[in-house]
């Protein structure tokens, strides 16, 4: 049977990489100067952690329920598959055939294709800038932890001492907290208030605590990873045992899985799917590359991938549950309070002898005295106590953690320990995140000799650590979220899918679908099956295409507008609205546009310097 | 005789009646909310608590007013509910039918909240007198905020480790040195066996050069 082959000429190829013997001499004789990890299961929890991020505990919680809850399950399972595994076995697969970082494996499989490289440096790059700050955060509220009562828990007093502060009195404790004594956030982008310095030193504290593990390379991280991959898992369940014995936990975890399937029919279910699936797995950073090329050639890197995807699911769906038991306490309070907060009202009005209304007789009480006393009733104004609309303030991101978790924290008794078990685990699940994320910019700057070979490792992530702690201080001035959320939705969005798909594109036909078979049969002693061919070849590619287009269209067709706390506009306490002002557009495509752009720009320009080559080489032949 | 005294009791009870009524100038509402506070444990609201009150408020005007010695018969009472709330004005010692000042008598109720809520077993919250904000506590500064102190020991735990991973590193690179130029002497043949290796290396590397 004449198999179809669909491969671009890729003339060369044989010379970059390592045949299969080189690769066995190599493996025997133990020489070169790759660094190797101590043992498997260093490598599977760096893999894990790397995988498993804030975004298991904030995002997927809220696409969760705000997607028909159980129903939104099939979509995220059915992409997990068809999307998640085969890009993480591609990805390790590659990585421990071509032994080389995130770079160098596309510069070996044609040079042209360097610019892959360069776009998944930058976009690890602009991640990591803002990610340590989001770390610098948390740091902050687990240094304020150690306090009874917690900080959050209660409004400061005014300058007199004659009531509290007037804009934690018109929203609320936790939020004057975030806003105004974290952030000290500023009205608009364009005002820039200032550096914080307490968050200067939490950020310098951030970048340290990052330094010492990264310090020797894999060697540091490797043991570094024992206690930032596991602790969450602890963590989380001790929040789940304490979470289930709280009133209306059953409720919000009821809520979170109650499936409406209706929403199946959206494209945007689908599409929050896929984006979730592509994020939570930290694909096309040049980490997971990174982290492959230092196992044995002859690792399993199928079983791997297959493992690691199955432990990210599962913990998504956990940390789900152990957050939204939370918040059916948290909602739960809130409508205890309000239905009480009535009853007083009615209470004192009307003068009625306390005990005559209760939770159970609410409604009747309420109808009976609007009968007979309506003009009273009607200038009451009772708000009316709704559990579920307590239960979908969905919210998501920082929002979830500084503001709804830590007000329910303040609920619980003995505050301060569920608080630090909070922020330590929140603070590993980004620190492990992390590392990936700086691999994937020290191992593509050692491949492109940014700095010189005589620097020690530690000199080198020294000073990529300075560089990086210095540029991310422009998160730590007033309007720092605002720029924070402009670099996270721009900078790490379009351009990692627009990486991933080309990488899909560059292994399968320019490597060669048949080349990687066969090194797959190399490594792992068995060919992958029909499931991986058709998922290589046409169906994860197909998925990034759509998605990409899909997020492409929605981003360039919305109007640039970004919420801000502003005491002064009249929708305080909730989020104002504003737009941006014209030159955001310039940072939008420095942050987007250039590393997407990377990809074709780098190819066209090393073609032209090959021609220029070319051309002087045959005209020095001819002298 | 007898009927004198009795019409002038009656008058009296009546002008003190007058002299208190709901929304008075000089009065206050006070509201107290025993179940909310005390639940199971709560007491019944009877004759015998409100003489308590009337007392305890006595109390409060002789020790934190212009010390008169006032009396249960000085705070008059009125406007009782189910809800349990009732308005109250206090009539000056020396002449019942002259009523203390309202700010006089909030002075007074102010530095004695205390007392005046212990007395019932309730808080400034089920204890409420209408118009009379309680006076909020200063909060206790603490000299270095709390989270400076962790923060110091988390970066002076940090920097230690940096120092002696760098210190280390740099030790073993002597060492490493030292030894090396001592075997420099007789080992030429095993490094040129290790160059062969760290050539295939080297050739692995101009691939990656071209760039």
């Amino acid at each position: 049977m004449k198999t179809i082959k669909l491969q671009l000429p890729n003339p060369g190829l044989e010379g970059r990489i390592l045949s299969h013997q080189e690769l066995d001499k190599l493996e025997e004789e133990e020489a070169g100067d790759r660094p190797k990890w101590d043992n498997k299961t260093q490598y599977m929890l760096t893999c894990v952690g790397f995988c498993v991020g804030l975004g298991n505990v904030w995002r997927f919680p809220y696409l969760c329920q705000s997607h028909g809850g159980g129903a939104f399950m099939i979509p995220f399972l059915i992409l997990l598959v068809l999307e998640g595994i085969p890009l993480l076995h591609l990805e390790f697969a590659i990585g421990q055939r071509l032994r080389r970082g995130g770079l160098g494996v596309w510069a070996q499989i044609h040079p042209y294709l360097t610019g892959i490289g360069i776009a998944s440096m930058c976009v690890s790059l602009t991640i990591s800038l803002y990610y340590n700050t989001i770390i610098a955060w948390i740091l902050w509220y687990l240094f304020n932890s150690f306090q009874e009562p917690l900080p959050w828990s209660q409004c400061p007093m005014n300058a007199n001492l004659t009531g509290f502060v007037s804009e934690c009195e018109r929203s609320s404790p936790v939020d004057y907290f975030w806003y105004r004594e974290t952030l000290n956030t500023t009205p608009t982008i364009e005002e820039d208030g200032g550096l914080q310095w307490w968050m200067v030193l939490c950020h310098i504290c951030a970048w340290s605590l990052l330094y010492i593990c990264i310090i020797r390379g894999i060697e540091t991280t490797g043991k570094a990873v024992y206690v930032t991959s596991t602790l969450p898992y602890v963590v989380l369940t001790i929040f789940l045992i304490r979470g289930l014995t709280l009133k209306g936990s059953l409720d919000g975890v009821k809520f979170l899985f109650t499936p409406d399937l209706t929403e199946l029919a959206k494209p945007s279910t689908w599409l929050d799917a896929g984006a979730q699936v592509f994020y939570s797995f930290s694909l096309a950073f040049g980490g997971l590359i990174s982290f492959s090329s230092y196992n044995s050639v002859h690792n399993n890197c199928e079983q791997d991938a297959v493992i690691i995807s199955i432990i990210n699911g599962v913990t998504s769906v956990y940390a789900a549950t152990v957050i939204y038991t939370i918040i059916g306490f948290r909602a739960t309070e809130r409508f205890d309070n309000c239905l009480s907060g009535n009853i007083l009202t009615l209470l004192n009005v009307f003068e009625l002898p306390e005990g005559d209304i209760t939770d159970s007789n609410y409604n009747q009480v309420v109808q009976r005295l609007n009968e007979t006393y309506p003009e009273v009733f009607q200038q009451l104004d009772l708000t009316t106590c709704n559990l579920n609309t307590f239960l979908s303030e969905g919210v998501e991101g920082t929002g979830l953690a500084f503001i709804v978790f830590t007000e329910a924290i303040t609920k619980m008794p003995v505050s301060p320990v569920w608080a630090v078990l909070f922020f330590i685990m929140l603070f590993c699940l980004g620190l492990s995140s992390m590392f990936g994320n700086i691999e994937g910019i020290l191992v593509p700057l050692q491949d492109l000799k940014v700095f010189p070979k005589t620097w020690p490792k530690e000199a080198v992530t020294g000073v990529t650590c300075i560089v990086c702690c210095l540029v991310g201080l422009i998160f730590l001035q007033g309007s720092g979220n605002y720029w924070l959320s402009l670099f996270d939705t721009y900078g790490g969005s379009i351009p990692l899918l627009v990486v991933a798909f080309c990488e899909m594109v560059s292994v399968v036909y320019i490597y060669g679908i048949d080349r990687f078979n066969d090194d797959i049969k190399f490594m792992i002693g068995h060919k992958p099956n029909f499931f991986w061919q058709a998922t290589w070849r046409v169906i994860s590619p197909l998925i990034m295409f759509f998605i990409l287009i899909f997020y492409f269209v929605t981003k360039l067709s919305e109007q640039l507008l970004y919420k801000v706390w502003d005491p002064e506009s009249d929708k305080f306490p909730t989020l104002d609205e504003k737009q941006y002002p014209v030159w955001i557009n310039v940072i939008i495509f420095i942050l987007a546009g250039i590393p997407s752009l990377a990809v074709p720009l780098v190819c066209v320009w090393k073609c032209l310097k090959k021609k220029k080559r070319d051309r002087s080489h045959r005209s020095s032949n001819f002298d | 005789m007898l009927w004198k005294v009795l019409l002038l009791l009656g008058l009296s009870s009546a002008w003190a009646q007058k002299l208190c009524s709901p929304g008075a100038s000089d009065g206050y509402k006070v509201r107290l909310s025993i179940n909310s506070a005390l639940g199971d444990q709560a007491y019944v609201w009877n004759e015998n608590e409100m003489f308590l009150f009337r007392a305890t408020l006595a109390f409060a005007m002789r020790t934190y007013s212009d010390g008169q010695e006032y009396d249960v018969a000085n705070v008059v009472v009125c406007d009782e509910t189910p809800r349990v709330s009732f308005w109250f004005v206090v009539t000056s010692p020396l002449d019942a039918s002259l009523l203390v000042d309202k700010r006089r008598v909030e002075e007074a109720v102010r530095k004695s909240r205390s007392r005046i809520n212990s007395a019932f077993l309730l808080t400034d919250d089920t204890l409420e007198f209408i118009g009379i904000p309680p006076t909020l506590e200063a909060p206790v500064a603490p000299d270095t905020p709390p989270w400076l102190i962790a923060f110091g020991v988390v970066m002076g735990g940090v920097g230690a480790g940096i120092v002696v991973l760098l210190v280390s590193s740099v030790v073993q690179k002597i060492r490493k040195k030292r030894d090396g130029e001592e075997e420099t002497g007789g080992k030429t043949e095993n490094e040129a066996a290790s160059d062969a290796i760290y050539n295939m290396s080297f050739s692995d590397d101009e691939p990656v050069t071209q760039m």
